[in-house]
């Protein structure tokens, strides 16, 4: 056992019928990380959080969390985890103080400090005024506040966020990110899913790529943009005519942008962007805007699986 | 943004009976807060009461006030049956909002929501039985066995409900939709209460089907009710009351635990 990692996992799988959810995943999160699991819908990153986290078993692989084996000791695995799934796992019929005070009596507080808990963490996660409202009339933002806050009702040592935003407005996944931060800073390790490249490459310090239920590739955000090349040329051209002119002059890697605007190819380095731009120019394309860049993850993910994120 | 995450030692860990005790206050919160749903429990059997004894009990039993004499215990057994199927939906509808997936990813009990879905029933059979009693008796039900026959009456019915809430149990945990739970439940339910002592005496009824009401534990249960409120119970007609309780309590605890754990 190694006590600098939080999580432990070697070949992890589960399947449902003849499908493959996980297929033999190997996961190393160092204590104190902020990992997220990436992939697009139905790669298997919720079933491989739920057999982290003691819901679902493995049919295959073994891992440890924070030291405990998890199908010999999946009640201490229990103690020192959370998770907040991906939908609210609060009950909707009662006020957001009282689902706080039932969980906080579930971990064994009395009710007097089960009562000051919950207010203390209301007031943290600014639901103060909203204690005594039923939790089915708060806004997605505020449910998403209060099921993190039920994680938190004691101090998890791993806490496991599945597509902690997805649904959220801007304002109110910005507010997440601000939580999850403020989280990992406080020392907590956090494991979570997301299919938002942008939400990998804000809050990460590794990232482990998911597709059918493999992980095709891990690292740093960095790590992962280096994988596709040096960088991107992006050229915008100033007339929406010569699009696919410019397109053709690229050669076969360009791609549009889904918006369709901006093309962008990969190149080894800056001479090659240059000789593209010289090409344009020759062809007598006028460009309104061009950069060289990092990859984004969306490309990342199109080079790792030759789609589309999803 | 600061979250107050403690430092210190965690509390010990709650024994299974202090978990119990949260569930149940869970259920009673829900009361509290959806007092509405007592509506949709007793509204059916008002509407079977009055509609029996004032449009056929005149037919079944010569009068209205002798046929709500005969109807009366055996509606408050279909009332708790009935009920249990809303407990079944409850369980259901927490399962498909990811509410069982907190639970079980916590150190506790695992049968410990249970038992509180079970206290929450056991409520709701109380209240929804006290309502259509105090209708019996506005309307004039009389049981011979006065306050005592009504406190026992009362214990065979939380029995009752909670042998068959069971059945629930094991259907909102093996059916993924509450609506689906709540259709399925009637399609067994209506039959095997109609096809019982609660509404006629089934002298008239054909031998085949009689043969089927006098062994339906529905009848038993009855029965064992009848005597009850009339002070005129043997240990018999309870031992065979209690029987089917005792019988799906047996054998479907273990199989909810199961499927509770299975994943």
């Amino acid at each position: 056992m190694q006590d600098d990692l939080a999580i432990r996992a070697r070949g992890l799988a589960r399947s449902f019928g003849g499908l493959r959810a996980v297929d033999g995943v190997d996961l190393d999160v160092p204590r104190g990380m902020i990992f997220a699991i990436l992939g697009p819908n139905g790669a298997g990153k919720t079933t491989l959080l739920r057999m982290l986290a003691t819901l679902l078993r493995p049919d295959d692989g073994e891992a440890t969390v924070l030291g405990h084996d998890l199908s010999r000791h999946p009640d201490r695995v229990r103690g020192a985890i959370a998770m907040t799934g991906q939908f609210a796992s609060l009950d909707e019929d009662l006020t957001g103080r009282e689902n706080l005070v039932m969980l906080a009596r579930l971990w064994g507080f009395s009710w007097r400090a089960a009562r000051v808990r919950a207010a203390e963490l209301l007031e943290a996660f600014d639901l103060s005024d909203a204690a005594k409202r039923q939790v089915k009339d708060y806004s997605g933002g505020m449910r998403r506040r209060l099921d993190i806050a039920a994680s938190l009702v004691v101090t998890p040592g791993v806490l496991f966020l599945d597509e902690p935003t997805t649904g959220l407005d801007p304002t109110a996944r910005a507010g997440v990110w601000r939580l999850i931060r403020g989280l990992a800073a406080e020392g907590v390790t956090i494991l979570l899913t997301t299919q938002y490249l942008e939400e990998a490459d804000q809050l990460a310090g590794r990232i482990a790529v998911i597709d059918h239920g493999r992980k095709i590739a891990e690292g740093t955000s960095r790590e992962l943009k280096a994988q596709t090349g040096s960088g991107m040329l992006h050229v915008t051209p100033a007339e929406a005519a010569q699009r696919d002119h410019a397109l053709a002059l690229m050669g076969e890697q360009a791609q549009p942008d889904p918006e369709g605007a901006r093309l962008s190819v990969p190149v080894a380095d800056d001479a090659e962007a240059a000789a593209h731009l010289a090409r344009l120019s020759e062809a007598g394309i006028r460009l309104s805007e061009f950069s060289l860049g990092a990859p984004s993850l969306d490309e990342v993910f199109f080079a790792l699986t030759g789609r589309e994120a999803a | 943004m600061s979250i107050p995450l403690p430092r210190g030692p965690r509390p010990a860990a709650p024994s299974a009976l202090s978990n119990a005790v949260t569930f149940a206050w869970r259920a009673v919160l829900k009361f509290r807060h959806v007092p509405e749903q007592m509506f949709d429990l007793v509204m059916t059997p008002i509407m079977f009461t009055l509609l029996f004894t004032f449009i056929f009990g005149g037919a079944l039993a010569g009068s209205s006030l002798a046929y709500l004499q005969w109807f009366i215990p055996g509606i408050l057994v279909q009332t708790t049956v009935f009920n249990t199927v809303y407990s079944g939906m409850g369980l259901s509808t927490d399962l498909s909002k990811g509410l069982f997936d907190r639970f079980r990813s916590l150190p506790i009990w695992p049968l410990a929501p249970f038992a509180g879905l079970m206290v929450g029933d056991m409520l709701r059979h109380t209240i929804a039985g006290a309502i259509i009693l105090g209708i019996g008796l506005g309307l004039g039900y009389r049981p011979e066995a006065g306050a005592a026959g009504i406190f026992a009456s009362w214990l065979l019915l939380l029995a009752v409900g909670f042998g068959w809430g069971w059945i629930f149990i094991v259907l909102g945990l093996v059916v993924r939709t509450p609506m689906t739970v709540m259709t399925l439940g009637f399609a067994v339910l209506f039959p095997v209460t109609f096809a019982s002592n609660i509404m006629v005496d089934p002298v008239t009824m054909p031998d085949w089907l009689r043969a089927f009401v006098e062994v339906n534990p529905i009848s038993t249960m009855t029965t064992a009710m009848r005597s009850l409120m009339a002070g005129t119970a043997t240990l018999g007609e309870i031992g065979l009351a209690l029987l089917s309780p005792a019988l799906l309590t047996l054998a479907l605890a273990p199989l909810v635990l199961w499927l509770y754990r299975r994943n």
